[in-house]
């Protein structure tokens, strides 16, 4: 397969190629969950400190500017020896969107976690996912027995009618992970229409 | 902070927060010198070529025993217990001084593979 790579110096490692997903949605709506019941590793944290200002080279100033911390979840699932998928959980609060442009940058795609209870808080994701050109589907995580039409969750979101919608049950390693197939294949789909 | 060390002063915890601050590690430097590295970049260690100019640090050892096996640099910042930014910019020495390899995710750079996302699914179907 034409992904594999071998370590320059020859001497036989391989070097597995990582793939990101992110997981994003509003404050509560499953992101961490989702992360944990699919990921074969216990879902690691870290942590992202971050100086108020741009990444810069210079060290002038950087006492003064003060530090936030930001916890980043994230699981992995060894597709194969050459192949492995990363999950990050996008941190929530909005401040912390520049660490969301990193986490976008050459991933696969993205999955948007919506809650009916509070359908708006899925909204920044969205906007932000069709502004940068990253495929994202919606799953809606559900709570409990009140269910919405996916046509009506569709309206209420105003998605464009490609974009899939699936229900799914967090919790559930199976169920995470037909939502994560679903993805994949939604971008599988883009990538031959626009080849 | 070595476990043990923690386990013999239980004033300090997670709570308390880290007793040196993270960017003391690098010498206040918040950016790896001219390169990025992805978050799903690989890095591994690469057999001592010391050129026996840089001092190291516990940490940049640390790194080094991590990653003879090839080893994600978000692993990496889960497994020592540093922010990612720390290790980048540790990671930056250690490639400077030709002490590890690092090879970036193909994707940042052109779109996935059909062949690829192919793999993906029959991986995820096989779950």
């Amino acid at each position: 397969m034409a992904s594999v790579r071998s370590d320059q110096d020859g001497n036989q490692k391989r070097i597995p190629i990582a793939l990101k997903i992110l997981v994003a949605g509003g404050f509560g709506a499953g992101k961490t969950t989702m992360v944990s019941s699919v990921s074969e590793i216990k879902p690691l944290q870290t942590e992202e400190r971050l100086t108020g200002a741009n990444h810069t080279d210079s060290t002038e100033g950087v006492e003064a500017k003060t530090t936030t911390t930001v916890t980043m979840d994230f699981g992995r699932i060894t597709i194969s020896e050459d192949l492995q998928l990363y999950l990050f959980g996008t941190p929530g609060q909005d401040r912390f969107w520049f660490l969301w442009d990193e986490l976008a940058h050459g991933a696969l795609g993205a999955v948007v976690l919506a809650d009916t209870r509070r359908l708006a808080d899925c909204f920044p994701s969205i906007d932000y996912f069709e502004q940068r050109g990253t495929p994202f589907i919606v799953a809606v995580n559900c709570f409990d027995d009140r269910r919405f039409g996916i046509d009506a969750i569709s309206r209420a979101l105003d998605l464009s009618p490609e974009v899939p919608i699936v229900e799914f049950d967090a919790r559930m390693a199976l169920a995470a992970r037909d939502v994560l197939i679903e993805l994949v294949e939604y971008v599988a789909r883009r990538q031959m229409a626009t080849a | 902070m070595p476990p043990e060390f923690r386990a013999r002063h239980n004033w300090l915890d997670n709570e308390a927060g880290p007793l040196i601050r993270p960017y003391a590690l690098t010498q206040g430097r918040v950016a790896p010198q001219g390169c990025e590295f992805d978050m799903v970049a690989f890095v591994v260690a690469t057999p001592a070529r010391r050129d026996g100019g840089m001092p190291l640090q516990p940490e940049h050892h640390a790194i080094i025993e991590a990653t003879w096996e090839p080893t994600a640099v978000v692993e990496l910042a889960a497994k020592l217990d540093l922010a990612v930014d720390v290790v980048r910019v540790l990671l930056g020495d250690l490639r400077r001084a030709g002490l590890i390899a690092l090879y970036e995710p193909p994707a940042a750079y052109m779109p996935h593979n059909i062949d690829v996302l192919k793999a993906v699914v029959n991986g995820l179907r096989a779950l």
